[in-house]
């Protein structure tokens, strides 16, 4: 199995409180991988997990078989719902730092020719997110359509190995999600991109997703439910994407499905 | 209509603010001239005519004893003072705060010692600066920024270190290492709070400044008014502390427009 990125045995406690339990994961290449679950349920802690951003109490992930550093690196693109832009730079110069970043380790900013090619870069990017007129705006000055437009831009250009999306488009309105979608969509076929996208939205899950994922608990205490973890519940490939209707006949389940068990009630 | 809903015009607000101050002025006026009414040579509440004379001596004539304008030297003197410790605090809060807040290492390890320095009150340390350092410019610019560094610097390191988390990992993401999330990242957003803070900290700059002066100086706003005050001279210390809240309003005004123009972003800028 030619996994991108595996989770083995993943456990995310924070003190006595279990988060994440037993998440055993393998994410393939050019797969859309969305994750639903409610709230609590540690979807954003798995998120995290893979990002770089928290380390696992226990298990190991992989990515491309060597194990990840227990930090944040360019291979892992991310989107968060806000404040995944810096406010104090224009869109041109917001996906220009990217670049700056790899090729001017001390100075971190390029001068001349190296500028002007990098410039072209991220105007090119910028172009293919639909923002090809907003160049020289700021954040502030832009819809928080536009802005996700940005953060997605700006993470697409150092062509990370997974995009992770946190609740991307959770913050807009209907009409602009659409719109979102379908640039999310589009990008994901252009750059042959491997995206894991944690949403509220299950309708926007199945809509996008080529594969979702359920977390929960499995098990339930009523008396410490602390002390156990979600973990991923349901994984249903979907084979036919974009058409929300099919989801149901695809929806096999893989994983056991022993949820909800409640233990020991007196 | 509800008081809270009430908001005067452009031109009205201008009026409204002047009237207060008018009002004050008058009253000073008024005041004044009862006494100066009851006793011509009265010094308590001198009239406008005899600060601009006692003024205009020390504007526009050469002291005898050193050559110099004396309110201009004063002047000169005071400024460079304040520029001085104010620039070496501002510079301090700067990679300090950076320092501190960016890396949680060097937090966990100077930001007790911070804490501890910021709540010494700075004017019980002006002895000690005064024996370690002497009586000459050295002690006096070395007091403002003991008295506004530290609080510059908490300041800068609490802002730095309130930036979003998500902006600090999205850099990271981006290939940046720890320097360029310092110099691309937290040092351009913690300009403007850098000049906010500098305006607030030109407050107490000013009152280290003039106490200094007031103990131990040959030269200097504070010292001249201290000074005069030998001889009752009101006609020559209303007339500073009047300089000095222009030149204090003068000063925050020029850090608010700087921070505008060279910070658009942080202002809500175009809309």
């Amino acid at each position: 199995m030619s996994a991108l990125l595996s989770l083995r045995d993943i456990w995310v406690e924070y003190g006595d409180k279990i988060v994440l339990e037993r998440v055993d994961l393998d994410i393939e290449a050019g797969s859309f991988v969305s994750i639903i679950g409610p709230s609590g349920a540690g979807k954003s802690s798995l998120l995290r997990v893979v990002l770089g951003q928290e380390v696992p109490t226990r298990g190991t992930i992989l990515l491309d078989g060597e194990p990840l550093a227990p930090e944040c690196g360019p291979d892992r693109g991310v989107v968060f719902q806000r404040y995944s832009v810096f406010p104090h730079l224009s869109a041109l110069r917001n996906t220009i730092f990217g670049l700056e970043c790899a090729k001017a380790p001390l100075a971190a900013r390029l001068f001349g020719g190296a500028r002007r090619a990098a410039a072209a870069e991220a105007e090119e990017m910028l172009r293919s997110v639909g923002l090809d007129d907003a160049l020289h705006l700021y954040p502030a000055q832009m819809s928080g359509g536009m802005q996700q437009r940005l953060a997605i831009a700006q993470a697409l250009i150092k062509r990370p190995r997974i995009l992770l999306l946190d609740e991307p488009f959770g913050a807009l309105d209907p009409g602009i999600r659409a719109d979102m979608h379908a640039l999310i969509t589009r990008l994901w076929r252009d750059y042959a991109l491997t995206i894991i996208m944690v949403t509220h939205d299950i309708r926007e899950a199945f809509t996008l997703g080529t594969r979702v994922l359920t977390l929960d608990k499995r098990r339930h205490d009523p008396h410490a439910p602390h002390r156990f973890g979600a973990t991923a519940v349901y994984d249903l490939p979907l084979l036919r994407r974009t058409e929300p209707a099919a989801s149901e006949e695809a929806a096999d389940e893989t994983s056991p499905q022993d949820d909800k068990e409640a233990i020991g009630n007196g | 209509m509800r008081w809270v809903n009430r908001h005067a015009r452009r031109g009205d607000r201008i009026f409204l603010g002047a009237v207060p101050i008018l009002l004050l002025v008058l009253l000073y006026l008024f005041l004044a001239a009862q006494r100066h009414a009851a006793n011509p040579m009265d010094k308590i509440l001198p009239l406008p005519a005899s600060m601009a004379d006692a003024m205009a001596a020390l504007l526009f004539q050469a002291d005898q004893l050193t050559g110099q304008f004396v309110f201009w030297a004063d002047t000169l003197a005071s400024l460079q003072r304040l520029g001085i410790g104010l620039g070496i605090a501002t510079l301090s809060a700067l990679v300090v705060g950076l320092l501190l807040g960016v890396l949680p290492p060097v937090r966990a390890t100077f930001g007790p010692l911070l804490t501890v320095v910021a709540v010494i009150p700075p004017i019980a340390l002006l002895p000690i600066l005064f024996i370690a350092l002497g009586l000459g410019e050295t002690a006096k610019v070395a007091l403002i920024v003991i008295g506004v560094a530290p609080v510059m610097m908490r300041d800068i390191a609490a802002h730095v270190a309130a930036l979003p988390r998500e902006q600090i990992v999205k850099a990271q993401t981006l290939g940046a290492s720890s320097w360029q999330i310092m110099i691309r990242v937290a040092l351009p957003q913690a300009m403007p709070r850098l000049l906010h803070a500098m305006r607030l900290a030109l407050g107490p700059a000013w009152v280290f400044l003039i106490s200094a002066e007031a103990i131990a100086s040959d030269v200097g706003l504070g010292y001249r008014i201290f000074l005069v005050r030998r001889y009752l001279s009101m006609d020559v210390i209303i007339p500073y502390v009047a300089w000095i809240a222009i030149l204090a309003i003068l000063m925050d005004g020029a850090l608010t427009l700087a921070s505008r123009r060279a910070f658009p972003w942080a202002h809500g800028a175009g809309h």
